[in-house]
């Protein structure tokens, strides 16, 4: 048997496909979103910058000096 | 090779709306107005993006709870006039794409709310849903009279979400919402089930109205309306209550009390000569009662961000 290009599977299906295309792509816009808010309410910009796996001593330093001055 | 004629015979298959009603959006509804409301009420300001997101997650932790209890009690839908046509015992979902759908939609709202908001808020949310599928779905609901009392903590929750949301943490003010929901929830679902009296005796649910009789049940409605007013109006003396909340707050207590005692008043004679006329007015009006409460909640709220509102 051939497999119709338009069968009447696909048009009862369409309504499924189509709200789960939306809910991916508002997932997609949540986490963009979130992404954006959480990074611009950072109270130090550089906190961003400590988590992109790439060896940074200044900042290493300056969270060395933090330490320090929390021990005394 | 699998024939396409063979799957487009499958009968009732599920379409969008019927994954949306799974998630009982009715309930949905009174769980995100409550968080929101326990959100607002809050007195640390959110970024709406925050906000927004956290009611989202505590909505699909609910609707997540919903499907799960679908999944759970289709056996007994299917017996209930109410309750038989929703898409599990309809046939339209399968059982395992409902438990698949709840169990995948509680780690998702669980997990996102953690991380954008923090962990005491979603460590609520996961034992919302763990209350309400398993404490009241799976153990209170099939056992005890008392399934609607102690179960009703699952719905009290939502507005403790939203406060833990705003502030990370629990007080005396959000512990009065719940308590007012957790208070309030008996008398709601007993005065339903004193009109649909049948359903839950057909699924062979040990409602109040079945084990203790329906006397009981008026009485019960009274006492726990009369337990209600004093949690009602300590939340106008906290910090998100105010004159205006007081106000409402005396107005619905008067009528949902009258309400009860109109109830308790009568006897199963005088109920079904009017089609259980003043069950159903209350039935109402504890919706009401329930979203004025919040509602001027939410008014001093507003209020106290434009320097009005509170004492």
């Amino acid at each position: 048997m051939t497999l119709k290009v338009e069968h009447d599977l696909h048009k009862r299906r369409l309504d499924k496909n189509v709200g789960l295309g939306v809910l991916l792509a508002a997932f997609v816009a949540i986490v963009l979103g979130l992404t954006v808010v959480k990074v611009q309410t950072l109270d130090d910009p550089r906190e961003m910058e400590r988590f992109d796996h790439v060896a940074r001593p200044a900042l290493e330093e300056a969270a060395r000096d933090q330490s320090q001055e929390g021990a005394e | 090779m699998t024939d396409v004629t063979q799957q487009t015979m499958q009968p009732g298959e599920a379409r969008m709306g019927d994954y949306y009603a799974l998630m009982k959006p009715r309930v949905m509804q009174l769980v995100v107005f409550t968080a929101l409301v326990g959100l607002l009420a809050a007195p640390v300001a959110v970024h709406p993006f925050i906000a927004f997101v956290g009611i989202l997650c505590i909505a699909v932790g609910a609707g997540a709870s919903g499907a799960l209890n679908m999944w759970w009690d289709a056996d007994i839908d299917a017996l209930m006039t109410r309750t038989q046509s929703r898409p599990v015992p309809a046939g339209r979902v399968q059982p395992g794409e409902a438990l698949g759908i709840g169990l995948a939609l509680s780690g998702f709202s669980v997990i996102l709310l953690a991380l954008a908001t923090n962990l005491l808020a979603a460590g609520l949310l996961a034992f919302t849903i763990f209350f309400y599928a398993v404490v009241y779905s799976m153990w209170l609901k099939r056992t005890t009279p008392q399934n609607i009392v102690i179960g009703g903590a699952a719905g009290a929750f939502p507005p403790m979400v939203g406060w833990a949301v705003a502030t990370g943490g629990i007080a005396p003010e959000s512990l009065l919402m719940f308590a007012l929901i957790f208070m309030w929830t008996p008398p709601h679902f007993w005065a339903l089930a004193l009109f649909v009296k049948s359903d839950y005796g057909n699924a062979k649910v040990p409602m109040l109205t079945e084990t203790h009789g329906r006397r009981a049940t008026r009485n019960h409605i009274l006492g726990y309306t009369i337990a209600l007013v004093p949690v009602a109006l300590a939340i106008a003396f906290t910090e998100v209550g105010g004159p205006v909340y007081l106000a409402a707050a005396l107005l619905l207590n008067g009528w949902f009390l009258s309400g009860a005692l109109a109830i308790w008043r009568r006897d199963d004679a005088a109920s079904e000569a009017d089609s259980h006329a003043t069950e159903k007015r209350v039935f109402k009006a504890s919706l009401y009662y329930l979203f004025g409460h919040f509602g001027a909640l939410l008014i001093e709220a507003l209020l106290r961000n434009h320097g009005l509102g509170g004492w």
